[in-house]
């Protein structure tokens, strides 16, 4: 059985260590949300879209079946070759099979967040297949061993000086150069390289239409253009969520996506693929993973309306000021916590823990999810699974015990461990860690209670 | 008019004053205003915690105190947030409906029940306004910065007729002060760091005073204020509100 992971909360204390960097982190993502604010408000119809955009998921989750065998069909009809994987395991296993059928050992890879939540990098290295992220953002993270701290901007953790450093060490660039410019044509060589001598590109898929059994991905940087125009074969991944029914429907989503993401009114690229060009062999792999699981979780259904735009994790307090890799998650942020219990309770029984419930996050969600209702409702569903510990419990029933009786709560003076966890506030003990950065509240004369019985008893 | 006065636990132990002043203000207005005394605590710290299911004796204690008035005021949008969404009873439906449609956080009640445009009151300070998210984004006090939205605040609104006012906003207008109930000690780190994002902005303000509808998150900055020993003082909006 899975082991907790480090919990968020030790992993985010970590990051602030480095108060000027963790200030960074937050200014810089915050500036995006910013952008993204701008966008929207230039849109009039702003709220109406997101309506719209929630409606057309909402439709296309009560009718998935459907849809994803109408996708499939025209798909074929098209000439791709489509493959169902209903794990991680099993999607691995299909893209190592089509690289095994041609030969394949390198391969150009453009984001693809599906192929992160698979692991599929180390599968495929383990067989002696490289795999290339050729995302900017991703390839830097992938010289330096990491994984994405965010799925749109997957270094956003990074300065200047750690990817003049990653570059130096791995593309022998100048040491300590920073110019953005000379790292970014350093990383562009090396990449165009990759691209003209791999054997096969893998994309991951932004939305896929039912009805005309073509893909859509978004990129700003071409690179998934580059990767499948320059190879004989291309393999695209999705989860079964990325299906949307018509191709009208583009106009909602597309509209959505990039002002929410970052600000721009549309993605440099939105890049259409129907059918294989002549020569090419191109597939699908479309993939489960726990997702009709969280389809029937009445409570987290819709978290599967997710378009992956990132808003929610660029507005979050919490995630702006803990980084990504706190969430030990494909996913990290908002949506990342909700999502992540689906796939594995015990270990990630910590995320829906890591908010405030500030409920920014489900106000900027394009395709209104509401993220903090469900990571409050994950909190009610890893308790009563256990995960919270049975000390926790008994301590809650004392509690809520004592609460519920105004006699006995009159004298719970003595139920200092409670309060330390759950009020804190009134519990002036230096091991509280309330106490260890904020002053306690000072106790006044009296309380309202005996204030009120002195001077307005109407009973 | 009857109204039950719903005072959180924490306001009643630490900040006695923002009940007074809560008291006095509606009953200046007109309110015929009780306190059960028999109240104690909403269950909100549980039910965020994961436990709402053992919530049911809170919320049989707050349906037997708060049955009858027709309307439960709150000086706390967290505390009524909770209550409206949460309050439920296997034994007494109707009532716990009941009260869920009658609780109001205060500046909702002044604004939509009292209709109120304005206050006597003088306070010739000058003060930041915190919003805090419950009351912001679930009761919709005010309209929210991620939302295309006609922008409206009640607490503003009010605020801008009290004599002598200078009220000052933050750049980032809305954002949480990282209090969250048990996640201001669960994630320490991060619920400081969010609180001291807050202080700067109304420090770069010049402001004497921090004000807002919740206590929980003034009580959260007054501890860091105190602590780093900055000379800025936090109010609730009852008490300013209240002064004459
Ligand atoms: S949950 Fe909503 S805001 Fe967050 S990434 Fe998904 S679509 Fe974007």
């Amino acid at each position: 059985m899975s082991q907790p992971a480090t919990h968020h909360n030790k992993a985010a204390a970590a990051f602030l260590k480095n108060g000027q960097r963790a200030q960074w982190h937050d200014e810089t993502l915050w500036f995006v949300r910013a952008k993204r604010d701008k966008a929207a408000h230039q849109i009039p119809e702003w709220e109406a879209l997101r309506n719209l955009g929630s409606q057309i998921k909402e439709h296309t989750l009560s009718n998935l079946d459907e849809y994803l065998l109408q996708f499939e069909a025209n798909a074929k009809k098209n000439g791709i070759k489509v493959h169902w994987a209903n794990n991680a395991a099993e999607h691995n296993q299909i893209v190592y099979e089509i690289l095994l059928h041609h030969n394949a050992v390198n391969v150009v890879k453009s984001k693809s967040m599906l192929t992160e939540e698979c692991g599929l990098n180390h599968y495929l290295a383990e067989r002696k297949i490289s795999v290339v992220d050729t995302d900017l953002g991703e390839y830097i993270v992938q010289l330096r061993n990491e994984p994405p701290s965010h799925i749109v901007l997957p270094a956003i953790h990074l300065k200047k000086e750690d990817v003049s450093n990653t570059f130096h060490k791995h593309l022998h660039t100048e040491k300590n150069n920073q110019d953005p410019v000379y790292l970014t044509r350093a990383a562009r060589q090396v990449l165009r390289k990759k691209f003209i001598t791999a054997d096969a590109a893998i994309t991951g898929v932004n939305f896929a239409v039912a009805e005309t059994g073509g893909i859509v991905v978004c990129t700003n940087e071409g690179n998934a253009d580059l990767g499948v125009h320059a190879n004989k074969v291309h393999i695209a991944c999705m989860g079964f969520e990325k299906i949307i029914p018509r191709a009208q429907d583009l106009s909602v989503f597309l509209r959505l996506l990039a002002r929410s993401a970052t600000g721009q009114p549309i993605t440099t690229y939105s890049s259409h693929f129907h059918r294989p060009k002549a020569g090419q062999e191109m597939h699908i792999v479309l993939v489960n993973n726990g997702r009709t699981e969280q389809l029937g979780r009445e409570a987290f259904r819709n978290s599967l309306k997710c378009i992956r735009c990132a808003a929610c994790f660029n507005t979050c307090p919490v995630y702006r000021r803990s980084g990504g890799h706190s969430y030990h998650n494909s996913v990290a942020g908002p949506i990342g916590s909700i999502l992540a219990p689906n796939l594995d309770m015990r270990k990630n029984a910590d995320l829906p823990f890591a908010s405030t419930l500030c409920g920014s996050c489900t106000n900027v969600c394009p395709v209104k999810i509401n993220i903090h209702e469900q990571l409050w409702s994950w909190r009610q569903v890893l308790m009563a699974e256990g995960y919270g510990g049975s000390a926790k419990k008994a301590s809650m029933k004392l509690m809520t015990g004592v609460l519920s009786k105004p006699a006995v709560y009159r004298l719970s003076t003595g139920m200092a461990r409670f309060f330390m966890r759950y009020l804190p506030f009134l519990v002036n003990n230096r091991l509280n860690p309330w106490y260890k950065q904020r002053d306690m509240p000072s106790a006044p004369k009296e309380s309202f209670k005996d204030w009120y019985k002195k001077n307005r008893n109407h009973e | 008019m009857k109204v039950g006065l719903f005072i959180p636990c924490y306001v009643d132990q630490f900040y006695p004053q923002v009940a007074v002043a809560t008291l006095e203000l509606l009953e200046r207005y007109g309110c015929e205003v009780h306190y059960p005394l028999k109240q104690t605590c909403c269950g909100q710290p549980m039910a965020n915690s994961g436990f709402a299911s053992m919530a049911g004796g809170c919320d049989k204690n707050f349906i037997a105190n708060f049955s009858g008035y027709e309307y439960i005021v709150c000086p706390s949008g967290s505390c009524a947030l909770h209550i409206k969404e949460h309050l439920h009873s296997a034994e007494e439906p109707n009532a716990a409906a009941t009260i869920r449609e009658r609780i109001y956080e205060l500046t909702e009640f002044i604004t939509d029940v009292l209709k109120l445009e304005g206050v006597k009151a003088s306070f010739p300070h000058k003060v930041g306004l915190h919003v805090s998210c419950h009351g912001q984004r679930m009761l919709h006090l005010s309209s929210m910065s991620e939302k295309v939205e006609k922008p409206f605040s009640k607490a503003e609104a009010l605020l801008s007729t009290v004599d002598g006012l200078e009220l000052f906003r933050t750049s980032r207008a809305d954002e949480c002060c990282g209090f969250g109930g048990t996640f201001c000690v669960t994630e320490e780190a991060v619920s400081v760091s969010m609180g001291n994002t807050r202080i700067k902005e109304h420090l770069a303000n010049g402001v004497h005073y921090i004000t807002g509808g919740d206590m929980s998150c003034l009580m959260h900055l007054e501890g860091l204020l105190k602590r780093q020993k900055i000379d800025i003082k936090v109010i609730h909006l009852a008490e300013i509100l209240n002064t004459q």
